[in-house]
């Protein structure tokens, strides 16, 4: 239903590409051109604001990350740090208010419209999402639709970007994000057996079921049932905890 | 016939709530908890659009009904689904009879078994455009007069206009914002339910009971809870209390 828009994305992004590193690329450039967009950046996002472009689109999308890296304002900003989307269709009437910095030199380099979508899964934040468009007005609920399906599958990859500098399965193995409160529930547990952040409590989580071949939903409700902890396995950290 | 008093005191509790410190998911869960209580029945259910052509379940009063719900959302058919396709209320269908059998094959038989005699859907409008719908159920073939179902449509009105309070220039634009920032909530409060579940050795349930009552207690919201619960700067020892 909701997920084979974003499976379709996430396939074309790794189609033929032996490396993780030209995903992300492939994925920008794919939203670009579905999106009635002028440019679209990848961005991940820290605590402390935004922490470096993962990709961009040729133009005046790294002209906007740059300048909002620069000034530490603007809807990206905004949208990383509130964990809310920023949807700005006429950014003239209504950005100069909001980010007077950014809305000057966007607007200058001839943007009229920004849509930013946090890449985030609850408590777990990951970057941000955003479309750049040369003319004002609104998305439509298609391409709203379709915007949020690139940001799902954004998600998804960054998700597996992190699992796979812990060393776990195969560039070919992006999968959905399962959207169910039994994962999000073991998500949490696991987080205060492993003693880790939510975000590596979710990988592990994938990860186990990834190694175990079974789904994440069963896995997630053996932990909320007990039959599985994370509470002394996986601790190659050495914390012992 | 509900007292009036009653109703007054609800629609001004819920409108408390949407003044500031807005919390999209405890809001939700006041809803459906009073439109149980008002209107008498057995459990009551809210689902939003994901904007993905989907609907997500937002919030169920009663574990039973929160399994259906999903139960729903995954065969793809139901009163919930029917009535945010169709934009009508669904009122007062009896779930063993054959109309509803035809109407819901799959469902009908789930809702009965999970113990439901009676449901009613009724959608969240928005000028033209629905965003979601409130579920309800009853254990026992009982019917809602048409001033109940007043009072449940004009409770989903309030949820509707609970996603809108930030009123601004731009409705569509904040809604959008609205509702994808509830689905992330849902989310985040999941994820602290599990972590008080595991920090404090009780179920999901009772994490998430233990939640709110923080938040009243401090006068947080139930987000800003689940976000300190997830940064790990609130404790097992403050949030179960003596």
């Amino acid at each position: 239903m909701t997920s084979a828009r974003v499976t379709q994305i996430l396939s074309s992004a790794i189609d033929g590409s032996p490396s993780a590193k030209d995903a992300p690329h492939r994925l920008v450039v794919a939203c670009a051109q579905a999106l009635p967009v002028t440019g679209v950046g990848l961005a991940l996002m820290s605590s402390g604001g935004p922490a470096g472009t993962v990709a961009i689109t040729d133009g005046v999308a790294g002209t906007m990350e740059d300048l909002q890296f620069t000034l530490g304002e603007g809807p990206c900003v905004e949208c990383s740090s509130t964990g809310r989307p920023v949807l700005q269709p006429d950014l003239a009437r209504t950005g100069p208010g909001r980010w007077p910095g950014f809305s000057a030199g966007a607007l200058e380099a001839g943007i009229r419209a920004i849509f930013a979508f946090p890449l985030r899964v609850g408590g777990i934040s990951l970057g941000v999402l955003d479309l750049y468009r040369d003319r004002a007005g609104e998305l439509s609920d298609a391409e709203l639709m379709e915007a949020l399906s690139f940001a799902d599958a954004a998600t998804a990859m960054l998700i597996h970007l992190q699992d796979q500098a812990s060393d776990h399965s195969e560039l070919a193995a992006i999968e959905v994000l399962e959207d169910r409160a039994e994962v999000h529930q073991a998500t949490g547990m696991i987080s205060v057996q492993a003693g880790v952040a939510m975000a590596e409590a979710l990988v592990r989580l994938r990860a186990r079921a990834f190694a175990s071949e079974r789904p994440i939903l069963d896995v997630a409700r053996d932990v909320l049932g007990g039959g599985v902890s994370f509470a002394e396995t996986y601790d190659d950290d050495g914390d012992g905890r | 016939m509900i007292e009036s008093e009653r109703l007054a005191h609800v629609f001004v509790e819920l409108a408390d709530t949407l003044i500031e410190d807005f919390d999209v998911v405890d809001f939700l869960q006041t809803l459906t908890d009073r439109c149980v209580e008002l209107l008498g029945t057995d459990a009551a259910g809210l689902m939003l659009t994901d904007q993905r052509g989907g609907l997500q379940l937002m919030t169920a009063t009663l574990e039973r009904a929160r399994v259906l719900e999903l139960f729903e959302l995954q065969v793809e058919e139901g009163p919930c689904l029917e009535c945010f396709t169709t934009g009508d209320p669904i009122t007062n269908i009896e779930l063993t009879e054959a109309e509803a059998n035809q109407r819901w094959p799959v469902f009908s038989p789930a809702a009965v078994e999970a113990g439901f005699a009676v449901t009613h859907a009724l959608p969240m409008r928005l000028r033209g455009r629905v965003i979601g719908a409130l579920n309800m159920f009853n254990d026992q073939q009982v019917e809602l007069s048409d001033s109940d179902i007043a009072v449940g449509q004009a409770m989903a009105d309030v949820a509707t206009i609970g996603l809108l309070h930030q009123r601004n220039t731009n409705e569509q634009t904040i809604l959008s914002e609205q509702l994808q920032t509830a689905l992330h909530s849902r989310i985040l409060v999941e994820q602290a339910k599990g972590a008080v579940a595991a920090l404090a050795g009780v179920s999901p349930a009772e994490a998430f009971k233990a939640m709110r009552a923080h938040a009243r207690r401090n006068n947080m919201t139930l987000t800003d809870v689940a976000t300190a619960v997830v940064d790990g700067t609130l404790t097992k020892d403050m949030l179960v209390s003596a």
